[in-house]
Protein backbone atom coordinates (compact mmCIF):
# COMPACT_ATOMS: atom_id res chain seq x y z
CA UNK A 1 0.00 0.00 0.00
CA UNK A 2 2.56 2.27 0.85
CA UNK A 3 4.38 1.50 -2.54
CA UNK A 4 1.22 2.16 -4.29
CA UNK A 5 0.96 5.73 -2.69
CA UNK A 6 4.51 6.92 -3.38
CA UNK A 7 4.23 6.17 -7.10
CA UNK A 8 0.58 7.73 -7.04
CA UNK A 9 2.87 10.72 -5.83
CA UNK A 10 5.60 10.63 -7.86
CA UNK A 11 3.11 10.16 -11.08
CA UNK A 12 1.03 13.40 -9.98
CA UNK A 13 4.69 14.95 -9.43
CA UNK A 14 5.51 14.20 -13.16
CA UNK A 15 1.94 15.29 -14.36
CA UNK A 16 2.77 18.64 -12.37
CA UNK A 17 6.60 18.99 -13.33
CA UNK A 18 4.95 18.50 -17.30
CA UNK A 19 2.16 21.00 -16.78
CA UNK A 20 3.73 24.25 -18.88
CA UNK A 21 4.75 27.24 -17.08
CA UNK A 22 1.50 29.80 -18.57
CA UNK A 23 -0.54 26.58 -17.13
CA UNK A 24 1.02 26.76 -14.17
CA UNK A 25 0.59 30.43 -13.13
CA UNK A 26 -2.82 30.39 -14.48
CA UNK A 27 -3.98 27.56 -12.24
CA UNK A 28 -2.15 30.08 -8.87
CA UNK A 29 -4.30 32.86 -10.49
CA UNK A 30 -7.42 30.78 -10.10
CA UNK A 31 -6.04 30.60 -6.67
CA UNK A 32 -3.73 27.14 -6.68
CA UNK A 33 -1.41 27.01 -4.34
CA UNK A 34 0.29 24.68 -5.23
CA UNK A 35 1.14 25.50 -8.76
CA UNK A 36 2.68 28.32 -7.28
CA UNK A 37 5.15 25.82 -5.48
CA UNK A 38 6.22 24.26 -8.62
CA UNK A 39 6.91 27.59 -10.30
CA UNK A 40 8.90 28.55 -7.51
CA UNK A 41 11.03 25.34 -7.44
CA UNK A 42 10.80 25.33 -10.86
CA UNK A 43 13.10 28.78 -11.26
CA UNK A 44 14.45 29.54 -7.58
CA UNK A 45 17.71 28.29 -8.56
CA UNK A 46 17.98 29.39 -12.34
CA UNK A 47 16.95 32.82 -10.54
CA UNK A 48 18.98 33.33 -7.83
CA UNK A 49 22.28 32.47 -9.82
CA UNK A 50 21.13 34.81 -12.94
CA UNK A 51 20.61 37.77 -10.00
CA UNK A 52 23.97 36.49 -8.43
CA UNK A 53 25.80 36.95 -11.88
CA UNK A 54 23.76 40.55 -12.20
CA UNK A 55 24.78 41.95 -8.58
CA UNK A 56 28.05 40.16 -7.21
CA UNK A 57 26.03 39.78 -3.79
CA UNK A 58 24.99 36.45 -2.52
CA UNK A 59 22.20 37.83 0.10
CA UNK A 60 21.11 40.66 -2.37
CA UNK A 61 20.74 38.36 -5.28
CA UNK A 62 18.54 35.92 -2.53
CA UNK A 63 16.44 39.14 -1.82
CA UNK A 64 16.15 40.28 -5.26
CA UNK A 65 14.89 36.48 -6.06
CA UNK A 66 12.32 36.93 -3.10
CA UNK A 67 11.14 39.81 -4.74
CA UNK A 68 10.57 38.54 -8.10
CA UNK A 69 8.60 35.78 -6.63
CA UNK A 70 7.10 37.97 -4.32
CA UNK A 71 5.94 40.32 -7.58
CA UNK A 72 4.78 37.20 -9.43
CA UNK A 73 2.53 36.35 -7.04
CA UNK A 74 0.86 39.42 -6.39
CA UNK A 75 0.43 40.28 -10.37
CA UNK A 76 -1.25 36.84 -10.48
CA UNK A 77 -4.85 38.66 -11.07
CA UNK A 78 -3.36 40.54 -13.85
CA UNK A 79 -1.77 37.94 -15.62
CA UNK A 80 -2.52 37.35 -19.33
CA UNK A 81 -0.60 34.36 -21.27
CA UNK A 82 0.31 37.13 -23.95
CA UNK A 83 4.67 36.15 -23.90
CA UNK A 84 6.25 33.51 -21.95
CA UNK A 85 6.08 33.06 -18.33
CA UNK A 86 9.95 33.28 -18.28
CA UNK A 87 10.28 36.49 -20.78
CA UNK A 88 8.07 38.36 -18.07
CA UNK A 89 9.68 36.69 -14.85
CA UNK A 90 13.23 37.58 -16.45
CA UNK A 91 12.64 41.13 -17.62
CA UNK A 92 10.78 41.62 -13.68
CA UNK A 93 14.24 40.14 -12.52
CA UNK A 94 16.68 42.51 -14.77
CA UNK A 95 15.09 45.41 -13.90
CA UNK A 96 15.52 44.47 -10.18
CA UNK A 97 18.96 43.76 -10.40
CA UNK A 98 19.86 46.78 -12.49
CA UNK A 99 18.39 48.72 -10.41
CA UNK A 100 19.75 47.18 -7.78
CA UNK A 101 23.40 47.66 -9.21
CA UNK A 102 22.65 51.32 -9.70
CA UNK A 103 21.79 52.19 -6.39
CA UNK A 104 24.91 50.07 -5.08
CA UNK A 105 26.80 52.20 -7.34
CA UNK A 106 25.33 55.56 -6.15
CA UNK A 107 26.00 54.70 -2.49
CA UNK A 108 29.24 53.80 -2.98
CA UNK A 109 29.93 56.90 -5.02
CA UNK A 110 28.33 58.95 -1.74
CA UNK A 111 30.83 56.62 0.63
CA UNK A 112 34.01 57.64 -1.71
CA UNK A 113 33.16 60.90 -1.47
CA UNK A 114 32.97 61.03 2.41
CA UNK A 115 36.23 59.06 2.66
CA UNK A 116 39.42 61.62 2.99
CA UNK A 117 41.38 61.71 -0.29
CA UNK A 118 43.73 57.98 -0.23
CA UNK A 119 41.58 56.09 1.92
CA UNK A 120 40.24 54.70 -1.20
CA UNK A 121 42.78 53.77 -3.17
CA UNK A 122 43.95 51.91 -0.09
CA UNK A 123 41.14 50.06 0.21
CA UNK A 124 41.03 49.13 -3.68
CA UNK A 125 44.72 48.08 -3.07
CA UNK A 126 43.81 45.94 -0.01
CA UNK A 127 40.63 44.70 -2.04
CA UNK A 128 43.18 43.89 -5.03
CA UNK A 129 45.92 41.85 -3.22
CA UNK A 130 43.82 38.53 -2.64
CA UNK A 131 43.88 38.31 -6.62
CA UNK A 132 47.69 38.65 -6.06
CA UNK A 133 48.89 36.05 -3.76
CA UNK A 134 49.19 32.56 -4.92
CA UNK A 135 46.63 29.81 -3.78
CA UNK A 136 48.04 26.90 -2.47
CA UNK A 137 44.36 25.14 -1.82
CA UNK A 138 42.33 24.20 -5.18
CA UNK A 139 39.06 25.30 -4.02
CA UNK A 140 40.59 28.92 -3.45
CA UNK A 141 42.18 28.88 -7.20
CA UNK A 142 38.47 28.03 -8.62
CA UNK A 143 36.91 30.69 -6.43
CA UNK A 144 39.11 33.12 -7.78
CA UNK A 145 39.14 32.31 -11.47
CA UNK A 146 35.43 32.33 -10.77
CA UNK A 147 36.04 35.74 -9.24
CA UNK A 148 38.02 37.07 -12.41
CA UNK A 149 34.98 35.85 -14.68
CA UNK A 150 32.56 37.63 -12.54
CA UNK A 151 34.46 40.57 -12.73
CA UNK A 152 35.04 40.33 -16.67
CA UNK A 153 31.01 39.68 -16.78
CA UNK A 154 30.32 42.42 -14.28
CA UNK A 155 32.76 45.24 -16.18
CA UNK A 156 30.46 44.80 -19.31
CA UNK A 157 27.75 47.41 -20.38
CA UNK A 158 24.30 46.78 -18.58
CA UNK A 159 22.99 45.30 -21.65
CA UNK A 160 25.57 43.15 -22.52
CA UNK A 161 26.10 41.92 -19.18
CA UNK A 162 22.07 41.04 -19.62
CA UNK A 163 22.21 39.48 -22.82
CA UNK A 164 25.41 36.99 -22.03
CA UNK A 165 24.23 35.87 -18.93
CA UNK A 166 20.66 35.23 -19.94
CA UNK A 167 22.48 33.98 -23.68
CA UNK A 168 24.92 31.62 -21.58
CA UNK A 169 23.54 30.47 -18.60
CA UNK A 170 18.96 30.34 -18.70
CA UNK A 171 19.88 29.31 -22.62
CA UNK A 172 16.63 31.67 -23.35
CA UNK A 173 16.38 31.70 -27.01
CA UNK A 174 17.26 34.99 -28.85
CA UNK A 175 13.16 35.86 -29.53
CA UNK A 176 12.76 35.94 -25.61
CA UNK A 177 16.22 37.84 -25.17
CA UNK A 178 15.55 40.70 -27.46
CA UNK A 179 12.07 40.84 -25.74
CA UNK A 180 13.85 41.37 -22.39
CA UNK A 181 15.86 43.95 -23.45
CA UNK A 182 13.39 45.44 -25.65
CA UNK A 183 15.67 45.47 -28.90
CA UNK A 184 15.47 43.52 -32.48
CA UNK A 185 16.99 39.96 -32.73
CA UNK A 186 19.71 41.40 -34.99
CA UNK A 187 20.56 44.12 -32.79
CA UNK A 188 20.53 41.33 -29.83
CA UNK A 189 22.77 38.85 -31.80
CA UNK A 190 25.08 42.23 -32.42
CA UNK A 191 25.18 42.92 -28.44
CA UNK A 192 26.52 39.38 -28.03
CA UNK A 193 29.11 39.40 -30.33
CA UNK A 194 30.89 42.51 -28.97
CA UNK A 195 30.47 41.34 -25.50
CA UNK A 196 31.95 37.86 -26.18
CA UNK A 197 34.62 39.91 -27.92
CA UNK A 198 34.82 42.09 -24.60
CA UNK A 199 35.05 38.58 -22.79
CA UNK A 200 37.55 37.15 -24.87
CA UNK A 201 40.29 39.86 -24.93
CA UNK A 202 39.50 39.95 -20.64
CA UNK A 203 39.59 36.70 -19.51
CA UNK A 204 42.54 35.76 -22.77
CA UNK A 205 44.61 34.11 -19.90
CA UNK A 206 42.50 32.27 -18.65
CA UNK A 207 41.93 30.56 -21.86
CA UNK A 208 45.04 29.57 -22.68
CA UNK A 209 45.64 28.27 -19.32
CA UNK A 210 42.64 26.26 -19.87
CA UNK A 211 43.87 24.92 -23.10
CA UNK A 212 47.78 24.34 -21.99
CA UNK A 213 45.05 22.26 -18.87
CA UNK B 1 33.91 45.14 -55.83
CA UNK B 2 37.79 43.00 -55.16
CA UNK B 3 37.73 40.26 -53.47
CA UNK B 4 39.23 41.53 -50.21
CA UNK B 5 36.42 43.93 -50.35
CA UNK B 6 33.76 41.14 -50.58
CA UNK B 7 36.13 39.28 -47.42
CA UNK B 8 35.51 42.01 -45.26
CA UNK B 9 31.95 42.64 -45.87
CA UNK B 10 31.20 38.71 -45.14
CA UNK B 11 33.51 39.03 -42.14
CA UNK B 12 31.56 41.92 -40.82
CA UNK B 13 28.70 39.86 -41.88
CA UNK B 14 29.64 36.94 -39.60
CA UNK B 15 29.55 39.46 -36.50
CA UNK B 16 25.34 38.79 -36.54
CA UNK B 17 25.93 34.74 -37.16
CA UNK B 18 28.72 33.62 -34.89
CA UNK B 19 26.92 33.23 -31.46
CA UNK B 20 24.41 31.12 -33.61
CA UNK B 21 26.17 29.24 -35.89
CA UNK B 22 28.57 28.08 -32.20
CA UNK B 23 25.97 27.68 -29.79
CA UNK B 24 24.00 25.36 -32.36
CA UNK B 25 21.33 27.42 -33.06
CA UNK B 26 21.64 28.80 -36.42
CA UNK B 27 19.55 27.63 -40.00
CA UNK B 28 21.05 25.37 -41.99
CA UNK B 29 21.47 28.55 -44.28
CA UNK B 30 23.38 30.54 -42.04
CA UNK B 31 25.01 27.54 -40.75
CA UNK B 32 26.40 27.16 -44.58
CA UNK B 33 27.45 30.67 -44.79
CA UNK B 34 29.25 30.49 -41.67
CA UNK B 35 31.09 27.04 -42.42
CA UNK B 36 32.20 28.49 -46.15
CA UNK B 37 33.21 31.48 -44.78
CA UNK B 38 35.58 29.87 -41.76
CA UNK B 39 36.88 27.79 -44.36
CA UNK B 40 38.45 30.24 -46.53
CA UNK B 41 39.31 32.99 -43.65
CA UNK B 42 42.47 32.40 -40.74
CA UNK B 43 41.09 35.34 -39.22
CA UNK B 44 37.45 34.52 -38.61
CA UNK B 45 38.14 31.14 -37.98
CA UNK B 46 40.66 31.65 -35.14
CA UNK B 47 37.96 34.14 -33.26
CA UNK B 48 35.78 31.48 -33.88
CA UNK B 49 37.92 28.67 -31.83
CA UNK B 50 38.68 31.12 -28.76
CA UNK B 51 35.19 31.89 -28.71
CA UNK B 52 34.43 27.86 -27.84
CA UNK B 53 37.37 28.43 -25.97
CA UNK B 54 35.75 31.29 -24.10
CA UNK B 55 32.82 29.21 -23.36
CA UNK B 56 33.79 26.71 -22.01
CA UNK B 57 35.98 29.11 -19.33
CA UNK B 58 32.55 30.79 -18.56
CA UNK B 59 31.15 27.48 -17.79
CA UNK B 60 33.55 27.25 -14.47
CA UNK B 61 31.23 29.78 -12.66
CA UNK B 62 29.32 27.60 -9.59
CA UNK B 63 26.27 27.13 -8.83
CA UNK B 64 24.37 28.87 -6.35
CA UNK B 65 21.28 27.29 -4.36
CA UNK B 66 19.11 29.25 -2.30
CA UNK B 67 19.46 29.22 1.11
CA UNK B 68 17.13 26.77 3.15
CA UNK B 69 15.29 29.43 5.22
CA UNK B 70 14.42 30.93 1.47
CA UNK B 71 10.77 29.33 0.96
CA UNK B 72 9.83 30.23 4.48
CA UNK B 73 10.88 33.27 4.47
CA UNK B 74 8.66 33.78 1.55
CA UNK B 75 5.87 31.92 2.39
CA UNK B 76 6.16 34.58 5.34
CA UNK B 77 5.93 37.63 3.04
CA UNK B 78 3.43 36.53 1.10
CA UNK B 79 1.05 35.55 4.04
CA UNK B 80 1.66 38.81 5.82
CA UNK B 81 0.23 40.24 2.54
CA UNK B 82 -4.06 41.00 2.56
CA UNK B 83 -5.74 39.07 0.22
CA UNK B 84 -6.68 40.73 -3.15
CA UNK B 85 -10.38 42.43 -2.79
CA UNK B 86 -12.32 41.28 -5.44
CA UNK B 87 -16.01 42.60 -6.47
CA UNK B 88 -18.22 41.35 -3.88
CA UNK B 89 -16.21 42.23 -1.04
CA UNK B 90 -16.39 46.02 -2.07
CA UNK B 91 -20.61 45.46 -1.16
CA UNK B 92 -21.46 46.65 2.41
CA UNK B 93 -22.44 44.25 4.68
CA UNK B 94 -26.12 43.51 4.77
CA UNK B 95 -27.00 45.68 8.21
CA UNK B 96 -25.05 48.63 7.12
CA UNK B 97 -27.01 48.17 3.66
CA UNK B 98 -30.15 48.13 5.60
CA UNK B 99 -29.24 51.28 7.98
CA UNK B 100 -28.30 53.24 4.72
CA UNK B 101 -31.49 52.20 3.19
CA UNK B 102 -33.45 53.04 5.89
CA UNK B 103 -31.76 56.25 6.44
CA UNK B 104 -32.76 57.17 2.54
CA UNK B 105 -36.22 56.40 2.96
CA UNK B 106 -36.73 57.96 5.76
CA UNK B 107 -34.96 61.43 4.24
CA UNK B 108 -37.70 61.22 1.39
CA UNK B 109 -40.27 60.54 3.16
CA UNK B 110 -40.00 63.35 5.72
CA UNK B 111 -38.99 65.56 2.65
CA UNK B 112 -41.82 65.05 0.41
CA UNK B 113 -44.62 66.15 3.74
CA UNK B 114 -46.51 69.28 3.50
CA UNK B 115 -45.12 71.56 5.99
CA UNK B 116 -47.73 72.89 8.84
CA UNK B 117 -47.45 75.62 10.79
CA UNK B 118 -46.55 75.23 14.54
CA UNK B 119 -47.41 78.27 16.86
CA UNK B 120 -44.07 78.63 17.29
CA UNK B 121 -43.41 79.05 13.82
CA UNK B 122 -46.45 81.76 13.75
CA UNK B 123 -45.09 84.12 16.88
CA UNK B 124 -41.45 84.51 15.12
CA UNK B 125 -43.18 85.29 12.11
CA UNK B 126 -45.58 88.19 12.92
CA UNK B 127 -42.80 90.55 14.88
CA UNK B 128 -41.38 89.85 11.24
CA UNK B 129 -43.92 91.08 9.58
CA UNK B 130 -44.12 94.24 12.00
CA UNK B 131 -40.85 94.97 11.50
CA UNK B 132 -41.06 95.31 7.26
CA UNK B 133 -44.18 97.41 8.11
CA UNK B 134 -42.02 99.83 10.10
CA UNK B 135 -39.14 99.85 7.80
CA UNK B 136 -41.74 100.58 5.10
CA UNK B 137 -43.21 103.88 7.12
CA UNK B 138 -40.14 104.69 8.08
CA UNK B 139 -39.70 108.23 6.03
CA UNK B 140 -43.14 109.20 7.19
CA UNK B 141 -41.94 108.07 11.20
CA UNK B 142 -38.79 110.56 10.74
CA UNK B 143 -40.96 113.42 9.61
CA UNK B 144 -43.98 113.02 12.19
CA UNK B 145 -42.60 115.59 15.00
CA UNK B 146 -42.87 118.33 11.71
CA UNK B 147 -46.07 116.86 10.22
CA UNK B 148 -47.60 117.24 13.76
CA UNK B 149 -46.22 120.71 14.56
CA UNK B 150 -46.48 122.16 10.94
CA UNK B 151 -49.00 125.24 11.65
CA UNK B 152 -49.74 125.78 7.89
CA UNK B 153 -52.05 122.51 8.61
CA UNK B 154 -53.89 124.52 10.76
CA UNK B 155 -54.80 127.21 8.84
CA UNK B 156 -56.27 125.18 6.27
CA UNK B 157 -60.11 125.57 5.55
CA UNK B 158 -61.98 123.07 8.10
CA UNK B 159 -64.51 121.18 5.01
CA UNK B 160 -68.04 121.91 5.50
CA UNK B 161 -70.19 119.24 7.38
CA UNK B 162 -73.13 117.67 5.03
CA UNK B 163 -76.52 119.39 5.74
CA UNK B 164 -79.46 117.06 6.56
CA UNK B 165 -81.40 117.97 3.28
CA UNK B 166 -78.48 116.83 1.01
CA UNK B 167 -78.06 113.85 2.89
CA UNK B 168 -81.75 113.05 2.29
CA UNK B 169 -81.46 114.41 -1.69
CA UNK B 170 -78.80 111.45 -2.45
CA UNK B 171 -81.12 109.01 -0.49
CA UNK B 172 -84.44 109.60 -2.48
CA UNK B 173 -82.27 109.25 -5.78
Amino acid sequence: MPQLLDKTRVLLDVEAMARTDVQLMLDVKAGDEQSFELLLRRYRTPLINFLYRMVRDQAVAEDLTQEVFFRVYRARQEYAPSAKFTTWMFRIATNLALNSVRDNRHRQMEVSMDQPIGAGEEQQRALELPDRTPTAEQDLVARSRSDLILKAVHALPEKQRTAVLLHKYQELDYGEIARILECSESALKSLLFRAYETLRAELAPMMDSSTKA
Amino acid sequence: MSGTERDKQQCAALENSLVEYLDGRARPAERRFVEEHLAGCADCRLRAEEFRALSGVLDGLPVMFPSPSFDATLRARINAEPAPRRFWDWLPSPRLAFAVTALVAMSVWLASMPRALTNSTIANQAPAETDIGMIRDLSVLENYDVVSKFDALSELPVPPAASPETVTKKETR
